[in-house]
């Protein structure tokens, strides 16, 4: 294999490969290493929510943007990475939660995004015709979906390899020198060099930073999910709520797919999550509430993926503050899945052109110094 | 040349590697073709042949719901009895289970032995305190003795709950336990795991018909109800446990068509040269009669090849070859298939415990040190899950992991050397000839490894041939080839498929399966009804609680 690339992508999840994606159609030949394989942690084993719904408001811009990729992931990636687009709802549980999504959707609106759309009861009903009778309203985002996580992924990495990426699994970095303008990147298999890197490691990006000693509050977490057994087709848009943790879907199989982001113990070292069953016992009992169709069901599995959550929220992305030639793609909360299509287009252009016409600038990595001199 | 029993697990679990039974809920919405019954937590599981009491007088029990319903409230009432956290915790009431308890529990660590099953016994002593079976040479000697290891645990002061499934372990030994329809978390200071051995998955064409069940199934139902198949009866495969459960069902008073010997001819070539160790051992004498038992009575066709079960809604008949030959058919009702047992690793590896692919008994086994510590702290694993040895092998291993946890958690009153000392020569002596079994008994590679249209997953009815189709799109192991096709992903968590699309996928990357893997496990190893789920403790106070170090 050979030893240098035009750019190294450190992770191959989701984003890593898109960015790979993206690099290769615009002329690179990029590297991605990957320490285990591609989509082995939360890329592969996600919800698979393709939300534009109850995004941060800075993340808004990159989600449209991706979605105007996921529309037409077939050309892009030469699979339907199982996406469908049945739309996302936004459950309100009372006439108060409701109010302030109406303050939402109207503040949208004035920024001129339309894709959130506020509904009464009638439409929830009519959309969700088994959801619980005490829920008042809601919000509806139509073009929103799901697709395979792992599926996706996989054919993110396969499309890449064929514009020209090379993806290297099962090689673990070890560390990151710069000499002149070319990244020497160490690894348990020997060095590659590149006169870019990309920092799209997931739960592992804060160490990746910290070889070139930049320093991100970076939390590893595992977002848990279960799995149920089939059912006859209930529902077929995604229910997120606000004011309880949770998301729910039901799969063309007929099984039913719960999270919301309740949280597993993280093993990054062993790449092993430790399930926390009081916590999804939270999570059953709020099912039982918002569905009374699932009663009876039974869960079949559950798992949690490893990543990185950023103490706001948001992701970092952007070029890093202190080393040259060094893009950072991680810290996504446990939504990055969405924004992957989207944010490999912008980290392909800031690579090769040094700019995007995407607001970025709520994602830059400095963006936690202040608060870490203000703490210390 | 057939010795006794392996013991053959008693899976806390399923009895043979059957999909949970829809009786409880359990089952998906769509269950797989239910072929083998799985009557272990003790419900009136639909089973596909008919059944009929056997012919020597033997009491039919029928299902009494009434009597099962106050056993349920019994079962409940025990589970609220239970405390909270415990010295030690024994997973499974089989031999090894029950040496571990008679151990642990006499040098005073409070003991819990949580079991699936209605009564002791685990599997190869199936319902050795309830069963109908009362004419005691059906069974067997080597079946009754273990009523005195059942009277030494019980005895012992451990605390025995039963129609138990513990659903949930982890590193921190943290355990979820399901009684009576609800949830408990509990804590172990050590665990001893003594889940047992499931039957092999068996995938020939037709497999998955109603009227194909595996041996260890019918076995357990006539442990467990005196009930034997109706019908023309056709046994087909390999192995110490099929020869028994042939000798059992003929001395219940059941007729056997044909037994179809799967056994490779050259296998014996291979294990010759362990044969001495084997004369030597108990399992010569013993094996040699019951094969000489069956032979009496039964039509026995060696050299099996290219075995077949063939019919539209149900079994209709069995194909099979003699070597290369010719195919020939059997006419039959009811075939029951088995080629061995393989440790039941579920609840092991969820807990992260590690294992390694043992190349003679064609199964992963966890890897352990000689007192059957794991690689999580705390965590043991005793009897036929740690590797099949057969029923004593298995109860020298529970005295052995109970002994290690007396001496880790009240060195005051552990054993003494030589008493270590004879627990581990027991052991060296129960598990001689174990490697001429292994290898006269392996199953062929025919029989392992299916191809074309042959269903390797019930429960999501993935075939060998989709397999071998999305290898091609770069899958390296089970748990990439989950994710595209979801075999191993239904409510039987890769129980009937997990050696089969391990080995598979070894075969087609040209490698051991050790560097391929096995599917990547994960609680609830038993599906668990959201009902129970969300009726478990949840406030973040009695989170807390459960949630310790």
């Amino acid at each position: 294999m050979t030893r240098t690339a035009d750019a190294i992508v450190i992770g191959g999840g989701l984003h890593g490969c898109s960015t790979a994606l993206h690099l290769a159609l615009r002329g690179l030949e990029p590297l991605v290493i990957e320490k285990d394989y591609a989509g082995r942690h939360a890329s592969g084993v996600n919800a698979g929510g393709v939300r534009q719904l109850a995004r941060n408001l800075a993340e808004v811009p990159l989600a449209v943007a991706s979605m105007e990729l996921w529309e037409r992931i077939e050309d892009l990636v030469g699979d339907s990475c199982g996406f469908e687009t049945h739309g996302q709802v936004l459950v309100a549980e009372s006439e108060e939660e409701l109010g302030k999504l109406k303050a939402r959707v109207d503040d949208l609106r004035l920024r001129g995004f339309t894709h959130e759309e506020l509904i009464d009861r009638t439409e929830l009903k009519r959309l969700l015709p088994a959801v619980a009778d005490h829920c008042p309203g809601g919000v509806v985002s139509r073009r929103d979906g799901a697709a395979d996580p792992f599926r996706t992924t996989q054919a993110f990495r396969r499309q890449a390899i064929a514009r020209g990426a090379t993806v290297a699994e099962g090689v673990r970095v070890t560390g990151l020198k710069r000499r002149g303008a070319t990244w020497h990147v160490a690894t348990d298999q020997g060095e590659y060099q590149a006169p870019v890197v990309v920092n799209a490691a997931g739960a592992w990006a804060g160490r990746i930073a910290a070889m070139v000693g930049e320093q991100v509050p970076l939390e590893v977490i595992a977002p848990m999910l279960m799995i149920t057994a089939r059912l006859p087709r209930f529902i077929d848009p995604v229910v997120i709520l606000r004011g309880r943790k949770l998301s729910f879907k039901q799969l063309a199989n007929g099984t039913v797919v719960i999270g919301g982001g309740h949280l597993a113990k993280p093993y990054p070292d062993e790449n092993a999550t430790v399930l926390d069953w009081g916590r999804l016992a939270i999570s059953a009992r709020t099912v039982w509430e918002l569905f009374p169709v699932m009663r009876s069901t039974t869960i079949v599995r559950a798992w949690a993926g490893i990543e990185a959550r950023m103490p706001d929220e948001i992701p970092v992305i952007g070029k890093s503050d202190v080393a040259e030639g060094l893009f950072h793609q991680f810290g996504f909360s446990a939504h990055g899945f969405q924004l992957g299509p989207g944010v490999g287009a912008l980290m392909a252009d800031l690579v090769v052109t040094g700019a995007t016409n995407l607001p970025i600038e709520p994602f830059r990595v400095g963006r936690f110094a202040g608060a870490a001199d203000a703490g210390s | 040349m057939t010795p006794s029993e392996p013991s053959p697990g008693h899976e806390h679990g399923a009895s043979a590697p059957s999909p949970p039974s829809g009786g409880e809920g359990r089952g998906e919405g769509a269950p797989p073709r239910v072929a083998a019954a799985d009557v272990s937590r003790g419900d009136s599981a639909p089973l596909t042949p008919t059944l009929s009491p056997p012919k020597s007088g033997l009491p039919d029990l029928g299902t009494n719901n009434a009597e099962l319903g106050q056993a349920r409230v019994r079962v409940r009432e025990e589970g609220a009895r239970i405390q909270s956290d415990y010295d030690v915790v024994i997973v499974g009431a089989g031999p090894a289970g029950l040496a571990a308890a008679a151990t642990t529990a006499p040098a005073g660590l409070a003991t819990l032995v949580l079991d699936e099953n209605a009564g002791p016994g685990g599997q190869i002593y199936r319902a050795i305190t309830s069963t109908p079976v009362q004419k005691r040479d059906i069974l067997g000697p080597d079946y009754w003795q273990g009523e005195d290891l059942v009277a030494r645990a019980r005895a012992s002061g451990a605390t025995f709950v039963h129609g138990a499934t513990v659903w949930s372990l982890d590193r921190d030994r943290q355990i979820v336990v399901s009684i009576g329809g609800a949830s408990h978390g509990l804590f172990a200071r050590r665990v001893v795991l003594a889940t047992g051995a499931l039957e092999r998955p068996f995938p020939i064409p037709g497999w998955t018909l109603p009227g194909v069940m595996t041996a260890g199934a019918a076995q357990t139902l006539l442990k467990a109800s005196g009930v034997i198949p109706d019908g023309r009866l056709v046994l087909a495969g390999t192995g110490p446990l099929i020869w028994l459960i042939a000798a059992q069902i003929l001395r219940a008073g059941g007729a056997i068509e044909a037994m179809l010997d799967t056994t490779p001819k050259a296998n014996f070539r291979r294990a010759l040269a362990h044969a001495p160790r084997f004369v030597a051992s108990p399992y010569f004498a013993k094996g040699l009669a019951l094969q000489r038992e069956v032979r009496r009575k039964v039509k026995v066709i060696r050299g099996v090849t290219a075995l077949r079960a063939l019919g539209d809604d149900a079994l209709h008949e069995v194909a099979f070859a003699r070597g290369g030959g010719a195919e020939e058919h059997i006419a039959a009702d009811t075939l029951l298939l088995h080629q061995g047992v393989a440790p039941n690793v579920n609840l092991a590896m969820a807990a992260g415990v590690a294992h390694r692919w043992d190349a003679r008994q064609l199964c992963f086994v966890p890897a352990l040190d000689a007192d059957g510590n794991s690689s999580v702290p705390g965590i043991a694993v005793a009897g036929d899950g740690a590797g099949i040895g057969g029923a004593l092998a298995a109860a020298e291993r529970g005295r052995l992991a109970g002994m290690a946890a007396v001496r880790a958690l009240a060195s005051e009153r552990a054993p003494g050397a030589a008493e270590t000392q004879a627990a581990r020569r027991a052991l060296r002596r129960a598990e001689r000839g174990r490697a001429f079994l292994d290898i006269l008994f392996a199953p062929a590679a025919a029989f392992r490894l299916p191809a074309g249209d042959t269903i390797v997953c019930r429960c999501e009815e993935v075939t060998a041939a989709q397999i071998a189709e999305t290898m091609s799109l770069g899958v390296e192991g089970p748990n990439q080839l989950k994710a595209f096709l979801r075999c191993g992903m239904g409510p039987c968590q890769g129980r009937m498929c997990g050696l089969t699309v391990s080995e598979l996928i070894a075969q087609a990357r040209g490698v051991a399966p050790d560097a391929v893997g096995y599917y990547r496990l994960r609680p609830p190893v038993k599906p668990i009804p959201l009902k129970e789920l969300a009726e478990m403790p949840q406030t973040e106070a009695a989170v807390n609680a459960v949630v310790r170090g």
